[in-house]
Order: structure tokens, then C-alpha cells, then sequence
């Protein structure tokens, strides 16, 4: 019964990830605006989890370890580019626009 | 009274992420998602997922935030400077798709779910015996061993891919 809501709420965040993700310039609350999406999508498994098993569980789990995976890598290069660059704006990287 | 905390968690979620998406300081925009990441917790509390619930509040809210955090203070980007947030264009495309994507949720608002999809006969009973954790754990041992095994394999990969990118000189 809790199906239809956590379904709409898990669109809402997915919704509001993408948003930032277009809305920001700033790589760090870019990368936040992924995880808010990530999270979005779990909320999903575990809503359908509840009715189709604890298949959906397992999946999440796999979900946060890649998305663990993912932040640290993702912020070893945030941190690389901003050694090279000292902005972490994605206007001012744009090294491979030819 | 189950519906009911399900949305007050979902309102606190949905408020949380559009704070973390507005604020200017990257450091406000963390406190916020981390407000959201401990109301999904709770409503996956609510959704019989206690074990993933615990997962979400040490992995994401407390693992991965405080790798967010520290990012952020290492580069000094806590300060509130100008406002990162894109011009017009970048307002208008976001509205854009996010006006699309909430469309679609209508469509959805009125599918109910076929009937096929219903748990099998005595998985509810199985499940109150032998708990929540082991239904989770079990799995991940037999039917899911190979995703499991290069789980380990990527989070190696990426403990080396971190280690050699941050570093100045290898």
C-alpha cells in the first residue's frame, strides 16, 4: 500500500537530482545531485521489493557499493583537476571543448 | 498511521533534496542531502528493509558525506561565494525536464501493478522466521556469488584508482 507513494517520492528525487545536476556549476554539489538520483532509484528497489522479494534488497546493496566505488573516484579527480586548475567550477574546465 | 509517517519522511526527503540543490554554500547543500539521505532511511524502515535502512545511515550518510565533507574542506570551498547556480538557459532546461519528468509521474499515478507481480505462497512466514538480515545475506552468497565476488573486484580498483589520482607524484 506504501507502493504508489514511495514510487512518486523516488520520481520527485530522481526529478530534483536532475535538476541540479543541470542547474549547478560546481562539480562537488554536481556529484551530490548524482547520489541524490542514486538514491532515488533505491527508494524504487526497495518499494518493489516489499512486493517482489528481497531480490530488489541485494540490488541496493550492489547500488551503494558502486556508489561508494564511484564518490571516491569521482572526488580523486575533483581533486586532481583542482591541483591543475584551482576551480572546481565546470565552466572553467573545458579543456577538451577544441 | 504507517501512511502517514511515510510522508511526513517523503516531505522532509523532497525538501531536503530541494535545499541541497538551491543552497549556495557546497557545505549547506551536504548538511541538506544528508537530511534527505536519514529520511529515506527511515521510510525503508517503513518498507520492511531495516537491514538496508542501518546500511544507508553508515554507508551513505555517514561514509560517504564525510568524504564529501572533506573534499569540500580540503579545497576551501566553504565559504559562501557567488552563486554557482546557472543563468536563464540552465533554469529553463532544468524546468524543462524536470516539468517532463513529473508529467510522466501522472501516467504512473494511474497504473496499478498486474497481478502477476505478487510475492510467492509462505515467503511472508519464511521471512519472519529466519529475519531480515539473513533473507538479504543469503542471497548474496548463492544466487548473486559472481555480482558479489566483483563488487570486490571494483571496490579494489577503486581504492587504487583514488590512491593514484590524488596523489601528487607517484
Amino acid at each position: 500500500m506504501l507502493l504508489g507513494p514511495a514510487l512518486g517520492i523516488s520520481a520527485v528525487l530522481f526529478t530534483l537530482g536532475v535538476a541540479g545536476v543541470l542547474l549547478r556549476r560546481n562539480a562537488i554539489v554536481i556529484f551530490m545531485c548524482v547520489e541524490l538520483m542514486l538514491n532515488a532509484v533505491n527508494l524504487t528497489f526497495i518499494a518493489l521489493a516489499q512486493r517482489l522479494g528481497v531480490g530488489g534488497q541485494v540490488f541496493v546493496f550492489f547500488v551503494m557499493a558502486v556508489a561508494a566505488a564511484e564518490a571516491a573516484v569521482g572526488l580523486a579527480i575533483i581533486l586532481a583537476v583542482y591541483r591543475h586548475r584551482q576551480t572546481v567550477n565546470l565552466q572553467d574546465i573545458n579543456l577538451l571543448k577544441g | 498511521m504507517t501512511l502517514t509517517f511515510f510522508w511526513i519522511f517523503g516531505v522532509v526527503a523532497m525538501g531536503g533534496g530541494l535545499l541541497c540543490i538551491t543552497r549556495k554554500s557546497p557545505v549547506a547543500s551536504a548538511l541538506w542531502l544528508v537530511v534527505t539521505l536519514f529520511a529515506l532511511a527511515a521510510m525503508y524502515v517503513l518498507l520492511d528493509a531495516q537491514f538496508i535502512a542501518v546500511l544507508q545511515v553508515l554507508v551513505y550518510a555517514g561514509a560517504i558525506m564525510v568524504l564529501f565533507l572533506f573534499v569540500i574542506m580540503l579545497l576551501n570551498l566553504g565559504r559562501p561565494g557567488p552563486t554557482d547556480i546557472k543563468g536563464p538557459v540552465g533554469i529553463g532546461l532544468a524546468a524543462l525536464l524536470g516539468g517532463t519528468l513529473l508529467l510522466q509521474l501522472r501516467v504512473l499515478g494511474h497504473a496499478a501493478p498486474p497481478a502477476a507481480i505478487q510475492l510467492p505462497e509462505g515467503t511472508m512466514a519464511t521471512l519472519q522466521q529466519q529475519g531480515m538480515i539473513a533473507a538479504v545475506a543469503r542471497p548474496l552468497f548463492d544466487a548473486y556469488l559472481i555480482p558479489f565476488e566483483i563488487t570486490s573486484l571494483l571496490l579494489l580498483a577503486a581504492i587504487v584508482g583514488a590512491v593514484v589520482l590524488a596523489k601528487r607524484k607517484l
